[in-house]
């Protein structure tokens, strides 16, 4: 088999890269260095000044691959899976890594099934099997009751998509050099037939759960919606973002977007707070992987207490106000 | 509208028991029940159905005991359902799930509109919708949360992304995987359950579908799973009970030498 080199996707918006774009190069580093080749960050978009493209290479990678069209400000999944098959046919990689996020997990599923190619999807782990140097991918499954590795033996690329905050970026090496290739876009690879008629940004700036390394959740046990106040202030002044369980999504106290579980999102942050949640199975399953979890139930036999690295049993209201009112103090 | 829903049968996870020797599912006594995030996209398709007319198929593939769920999306204000079933089909993955799916498809005619659920709560992976979509060669608008309208063969949705929402207009016949905040699942009628009683469900083997063996079950997937393990659900950490002031003050105090510690402030 003739397939060479580790990807992996980076994700712009406006211009800006999306910081898991570095996540997934420290991914590939290592595993690029494992099988000895070249590391490459494949970046589809719109305008995209140099410096960002240098930031990749300073933080590992050894080439960019970049397309650059206007007609690719956006995503449009069949354009961009058109334009990535084009890529893959022609340079034949190994493995790919993608980010599991919105586009990410539409993508790689969209690419994997033209090209008859293995994909895992939302990876926490990744490691090469020694004789054989395939990719191994790990991945939690039945609402995280099981971690199984996954491999694609007989068919490449291998692919994969990663949990968002599942890895640290490599820190900024300047004296990293690199190669930036520029792609020539075809224009008959885009798809006509979807338009995008523009996004509706949240003001709230709260609501990107997956993006954030502190994650504040609140559920059944913040009584009403008034109460998610605390909530807010804390977050503010950790400098984190709210989540909250379904129970809480359901009575309209969350929007569903920071809904964290089963039937809403997984998030893997290096800190998750839950206040007034029980720790049903099917909200652990969103957020049993974050780095460190820290609960407020006043119910001793609370399940969010098996998997919390900090406990506190006790009335959230009293415990809530006064942290906050601690953390003020402290000038936070 | 013609409209086609892939749907899955799942074991009902509330209370999943995993063997400790195999690290595998106990599927014994379990219950099985439609994948829950299906149930918004059968809802949406029997609304799109009533306000606009045509039909919606529900499709499955897996065992026979499937045909519960197919049923019971009849039972809800489906129309048709198809099982498709075939030893064969045993073990695929998402690819091959997807291939045969496809060409279950591929054999109603006219289809306008795929509607798959976001994700299945067993194997968690959403791909199938988009994999469909793909081979297909549908237009795709995945994570949907709302349907503006209809008209003039294009379709404009709203889906949810990281920054918020955004708005696709796409031309139709199009897929779409849909998200639980686009609908609110009804639950089945009695005359439903009846109508979905009585009727009898075609079964799909290899013979009837336009396949190569090659890309069926086990056989036909990429991916292969080659370990299971059942992760410790415990951490051990710190746990302190508050029972009167003091022990509150410094139960908040401990918390906050917790984060300076760990660096958060
Ligand atoms: C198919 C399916 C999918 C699901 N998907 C999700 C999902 O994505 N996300 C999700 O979260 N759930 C999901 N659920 C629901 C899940 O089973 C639970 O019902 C839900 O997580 C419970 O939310 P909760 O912990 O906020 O509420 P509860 O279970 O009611 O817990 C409230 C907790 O607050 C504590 N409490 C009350 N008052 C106080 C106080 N004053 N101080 C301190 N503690 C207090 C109580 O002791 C209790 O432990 C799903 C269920 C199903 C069947
Ligand atoms: N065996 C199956 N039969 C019918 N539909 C399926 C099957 N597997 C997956 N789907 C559909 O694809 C969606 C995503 O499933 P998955 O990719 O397994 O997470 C589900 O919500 C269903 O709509």
């Amino acid at each position: 088999m003739d397939y060479k080199g580790v990807w992996t996707i980076a994700e712009v918006n406006n211009g800006q890269l999306k910081s898991v774009s570095f996540e997934l190069l420290s991914r590939g580093r290592k595993l690029a260095d494992e099988i000895n080749e070249e590391l490459v960050s494949v970046l589809i978009g719109g305008k995209v000044d140099d410096n960002t493209l240098q930031e990749l290479i300073h933080r590992g990678a050894d080439r960019v691959l970049f397309v650059e069209d206007e007609n690719l400000d956006g995503f449009v999944v069949e354009t961009y899976s058109n334009v990535l098959s084009d890529l893959i046919a022609e340079k034949k990689p190994e493995i790919i890594l993608a980010a599991a996020t919105v586009n990410g997990r539409t993508l790689m599923p969209h690419v994997a099934m033209k090209i008859h190619a293995g994909l895992t999807a939302d990876c926490t782990e990744l490691s090469i099997e020694p004789e054989t140097n395939n990719l191994l991918q790990t991945r939690p499954a039945i609402g995280g009751n099981i971690l199984a590795t996954i491999k694609s033996p007989d068919n490449r690329p291998q692919m994969a998509t990663v949990r968002p905050k599942s890895s640290r970026p490599l820190d900024i090496d300047e004296s990293r050099e690199g190669i930036i290739e520029r792609v020539v876009f075809k224009t008959e690879l885009i798809d006509t037939r979807v338009k995008r008629l523009g996004v509706i940004i949240n003001e709230e700036e709260d609501i990107n759960i997956q993006e954030s390394d502190i994650v504040v959740s609140g559920g059944k046990g913040m009584k009403k919606v008034d109460n998610f106040k605390m909530i807010s202030e804390l977050a503010h002044r950790l400098g984190g973002v709210v989540g909250a369980s379904r129970d809480a999504v359901d009575r309209g106290w969350a929007k569903y977007p920071q809904q964290v579980g089963l039937s809403g999102k997984t998030v893997t942050p290096n800190f998750y707070f839950a206040f007034g949640i029980s720790g049903a199975i099917q909200h652990l399953a969103g957020m049993k992987t974050a780095e460190t979890i820290i609960s407020v139930n006043s119910d001793e036999d609370a399940t969010i207490f098996q998997v919390s690295d900090f406990g506190i049993v006790g009335d959230l209201f009293e415990v809530l106000p006064l942290l906050n009112e601690k953390l003020a103090k402290e000038g936070k | 509208m013609n409209i086609v829903i892939p749907i899955k049968q799942v074991p009902e996870t509330s209370n999943v028991k995993m063997d400790p020797e195999t690290g595998t599912m106990i599927r014994d006594g379990v219950e099985s029940i439609i994948n829950p995030l299906d149930l918004y996209a059968i809802e949406t398709g029997i609304q799109l159905k009533e306000q606009y007319g045509g039909k919606v198929t529900v499709i499955s593939m897996g065992p026979p005991s499937a045909a519960k769920a197919l049923k019971e999306a009849i039972a809800m204000g489906c129309d048709d359902g198809i099982l498709v079933s075939d030893r064969k089909f045993a073990g695929a993955d998402t690819w091959s799930t997807a291939y045969v799916l496809v060409k279950t498809i591929e054999k109603i005619q006219d289809v306008d509109l795929v509607i798959a659920g976001e994700r299945a709560t067993d194997g968690d992976t959403g791909q199938v919708g988009p994999n469909i979509a793909s081979a297909m060669d549908l237009p795709l608008a995945t994570y949907v949360s709302k349907i503006d309208e209809i008209k003039d063969n294009e379709i404009i949705v709203e889906r949810l992304v990281e920054e918020g929402y955004e708005k696709l207009q796409i031309q139709l016949p199009a897929l779409l995987t849909v998200v639980k905040e686009i609908s609110y699942p009804r639950l089945p009628t009695l005359r439903g359950k009846q109508r979905a009683r009585k009727m009898e469900l075609p079964v799909y083997s290899v013979q009837d579908l336009d396949v190569e063996e090659s890309k069926l079950g086990l056989k036909g997937s990429p991916t292969r799973v080659v370990k299971i393990e059942t992760p410790k659900v415990t951490r051990g950490g710190k746990i302190i009970k508050v029972s009167d002031d003091e022990s509150l003050n410094n139960a908040v105090d401990e918390l906050i030498n917790f984060l300076k510690v760990k660096e958060v402030i």
